[in-house]
């Protein structure tokens, strides 16, 4: 047994020991405190895939079986997106395991991922012993250093005392503030090691961390006064409406200042989509309105959102006749690609509220009309052909507008990247926030799959559709398996164009059409699915479309629903890079 | 284009953590930065540690810099500053041979004007040093390279802001208040034979 020297007691009777131990001190392995940590934390769910420097953790788990329910994935990069899906359904912190070397680093892409999408995580992983560190020892590899940029904090344990406290702050870090990956690796000694535990506190304070910056009231009085004097405002709202949990009151802003407003692909589903005042998505494939009113409007106010430069385009075409008004609760954001004539810092929450309370009630029926018209525009030349096409084949808009019919707006729709995600993010119906998951900063294909599995686990009553293209689906295939084992009803919705679609539009747009390695062969998915004892249908013909999407939403467990579409369909409206929004092209 | 780049001082106050120099220096890599100088010490307030970076680059560029730093968890403050803003030195040692300096009174006079001090003196070599700013280390550098200079080196900067006094009172009354957690290491690396492991 591998034990750090406690101090000895002095030899004494054992009635005198029993009353000298501070009361509620008890014994414990690194392991199990470990695992008393997350229950104190709340946590229900764990993904995660055992290995040799992990083995304590998992033993002591087999004693915990009743209050954490552990999903055995079959990769860990499916565990790390299943957490990042189960986090962004339940809006809780995402809790995954895994062992060192191959194991931690399986994560890298979904941390990466989980950071630039500021997703809460907690990611614990098993190290070799501590005094094997640096010795190239089986299965080491140093991922505190490999994960560093990756994650919003990282740290790294050699002995049991630490677990309880360092784990209280990972959590503490993942949530609070703009949320984000925090990866905790813990040598086998640690988890091994016996100590005496006083009672877990959990944290909400670090000295040197303000995860909120403190709000500013001379600046939203400012930026009350900039909306006051709009004539053609325009708001732009993020992620970080959600993250803040502050739905009703941006909805409240919304409607009270009456200002139209756009999404940014994470933004997605915080204004359900068929509100008055929802203009419609953001960026490169957003909306045509948005995007070219976005250069037209006279106040931008931007709300917890960062100004990617999928959103942007060229930034020196960016909405320069604009003054910007910039909530955001991460400082480094503001400024950051657009200079904000009023920085907003602090949570849109809080913020919101008192913005609110100063914007005066009006309404702006011209300047919402200009949307209008630009819809239409928009309608004519794209949506219609997409939505209601007249040609054979079918498209992946008319499978996203049946199964809007179906879901009626209720379901959470996961996708993955390519053209799909951006079909099923223009054109998916959301009622609700926390209804649309998907991988947006990184671009993660292969994301969706195990993303789904972990939303449903978050959010387990409510429908959970994965989009996913031919390309995505086939990098993690694997977690099928996952499914499988756990039973989840994940609804897999695979619209196979037979192409990795969006670099062959690419390809098709920018490169002659010189299609370079784009031609992606499939297996029988159905029959894959069916191997996994999932069930499965593929459809080609319009005729079956409705019924299959039916069966597949109607059927008691999971199913994957294959539909064959165009092959080369392109994604339109587009804003060409290197162009300005308002040179996006209709065709 | 012109570019308005010069050399800026990063002060950062930080707890003393493992891992949080690589936490910094990344930040400076990711965009492909070269840190020109990067010195950590304690501060005068126990339980806080200071870096100072020296990079040359615009303003604009440093301030997001001084920003996506002060994001970090275990960082207290960030400050940048051109170097008017703030006192420093360097510090230089230069190995030269001994009796180079006994045979001839011209290497002797120059490191005397170059207000250069004896660290160590040995029958082969004497080791000396000055402090101040980097023309002035060079400058006693490109003078004693004719007189078989053996070795050079120059520290990193260290640079104190000439307005700092608010801060630190802030920093003292922090630290009183709240005091700062110890250095967490590994304790392990010099037990291995004693322990069983697989």
């Amino acid at each position: 047994m591998y034990t750090k020297e406690q101090p000895q007691p002095a030899p004494t009777s054992p009635e005198t020991v029993v009353a000298a131990a501070p009361a509620a001190t008890r014994t414990l392995s690194g392991a199990e405190a470990t695992l008393h940590a997350l229950l104190a934390e709340g946590v229900d769910t764990i993904f995660g895939y055992p290995g040799g420097a992990i083995i304590p953790i998992y033993d002591a788990l087999y004693d915990f079986k009743e209050q954490l329910n552990h999903v055995l994935v079959r990769h860990e990069q499916g565990g790390i997106h299943a957490a990042q899906g189960y986090a962004r359904s339940s809006g809780k912190v995402g809790v995954v395991f895994a062992t060192s070397g191959p194991g931690a680093t399986n994560l890298v892409t979904g941390l990466a991922d989980a950071l630039i999408d500021s997703t809460p995580l907690v990611c614990i992983t098993g190290q070799v012993f501590a005094h094997l560190l640096g010795t190239d020892a089986f299965q080491e590899t140093d991922i505190i250093n490999i994960t560093t940029p990756i994650t919003k904090w990282n740290h790294q344990v050699t002995d049991a005392s630490e677990i309880p406290e360092v784990l209280a702050r990972a959590f503490y870090i993942a949530h609070s503030g703009r949320p984000g990956p925090v990866l905790i690796d813990i040598t086998k000694n640690a988890q091994i090691q016996k100590a005496d535990f006083t009672p877990y506190e959990s944290c909400t304070h670090i000295r040197s961390y303000r995860p909120k910056p403190i709000v500013r009231p001379e600046y939203v009085a400012q930026a009350a006064e900039l909306i006051n004097q709009a004539k053609r405002p325009l708001v732009l709202w993020g992620q970080g409406v959600l993250l803040g949990q502050a739905e009703q009151e941006f909805r409240e802003f919304i409607e009270k200042s009456g200002i139209p407003a756009a999404w940014t692909i994470l933004g997605a589903g915080a204004l359900p989509t068929g509100h008055p005042l929802n203009v419609g998505m953001l960026g490169m494939h957003g909306n045509y309105g948005p995007n070219v009113l976005t250069n037209e409007c006279d106040v931008l106010i931007a709300i917890g959102m960062r100004f990617d430069d999928r959103v942007t385009g060229r930034l020196d075409k960016y909405a320069r006749q604009a003054q910007v008004v910039h909530l955001d609760i991460d400082p480094t954001e503001i400024d950051k690609n657009l200079k904000a004539t009023v920085p907003v810092w602090g949570d849109c929450k809080e913020t919101l509220p008192l913005l609110t309370q100063l914007v005066q009630a009006r309404t702006y029926p011209e300047w919402r009309q200009r949307f209008t018209e630009h819809d239409a525009e928009e309608i004519a030349a794209v949506i219609q052909d997409e939505l209601f096409p007249t040609s054979d084949e079918l498209t992946m808009g008319e499978v996203i507008q049946q199964l809007n019919e179906l879901t009626q707006g209720e379901a959470i729709i996961v996708t993955d990247v390519g053209q799909h995600q951006m079909v099923a993010c223009r054109y998916a119906k959301l009622n609700h926030t926390r209804s649309n998951i998907t991988s947006g900063g990184l671009g993660t294909m292969g994301f969706a799959l195990p993303a789904a599995i972990g939303a449903k686990f978050g959010a387990p009553e409510r429908q959970v559709v994965a989009v996913i293209g031919d390309g995505g689906i086939q990098m993690t295939i694997q977690e099928l398996g996952t499914i499988m084992q756990t039973g989840v009803n994940v609804k897999i919705l695979l619209l196979n164009n037979q192409f990795l679609g969006m670099v062959r539009q690419w390809q098709e747009l920018f490169h002659e059409r010189r299609y370079s390695f784009v031609d992606i062969a499939s297996p029988d998915y159905v029959t894959v699915a069916q191997g996994y004892s999932i069930a499965g249908r593929r459809v080609d013909a319009r005729a079956d479309l409705q019924d299959a999407l039916r069966e597949m939403l109607e059927h008691p467990g999971s199913f994957l629903l294959e539909v064959m579409v165009t092959r080369e369909n392109n994604i339109f409206p587009m804003v060409p890079q290197g162009c300005g929004v308002g040179e996006i092209r209709l065709r | 284009m012109t570019i308005d780049r010069c050399e800026y001082n990063i002060t950062v106050y930080t707890e003393n953590q493992v891992g949080l120099l690589n936490r910094i220096a990344i930040i400076f890599s990711r965009r492909k930065i070269n840190i020109e100088s990067l010195n950590t010490s304690p501060s005068e307030i126990e339980g806080i540690h200071r870096f100072n970076i020296v990079v040359v680059e615009t303003e604009e560029v440093v301030r997001k810099i001084a920003r996506q730093i002060e994001k970090q968890v275990e960082v207290l403050k960030v400050y940048f500053n051109p170097n008017e803003d703030v006192i420093w030195q360097e510090m230089a040692l230069y190995k030269v041979p001994t009796d180079v300096i006994a045979e001839r009174a011209l290497v002797e006079r120059l490191l005397r004007e170059h207000g250069a001090r004896a660290v160590v003196i040995r029958k082969d070599y004497t080791v000396f040093e000055t402090t101040g700013h980097r023309e002035e280390t060079d400058k006693l550098l490109a003078v004693l390279q004719p007189y078989g200079l053996i070795e050079f080196v120059r520290s990193a900067r260290i640079a104190i802001i000439k307005g700092s006094k608010g801060f630190h009172h802030k920093l003292r009354e922090f630290e009183r208040i709240e005091p700062g957690q110890e250095v967490s290491e590994n304790d392990y690396l010099n037990s291995r034979d004693k322990v069983f492991s697989m």
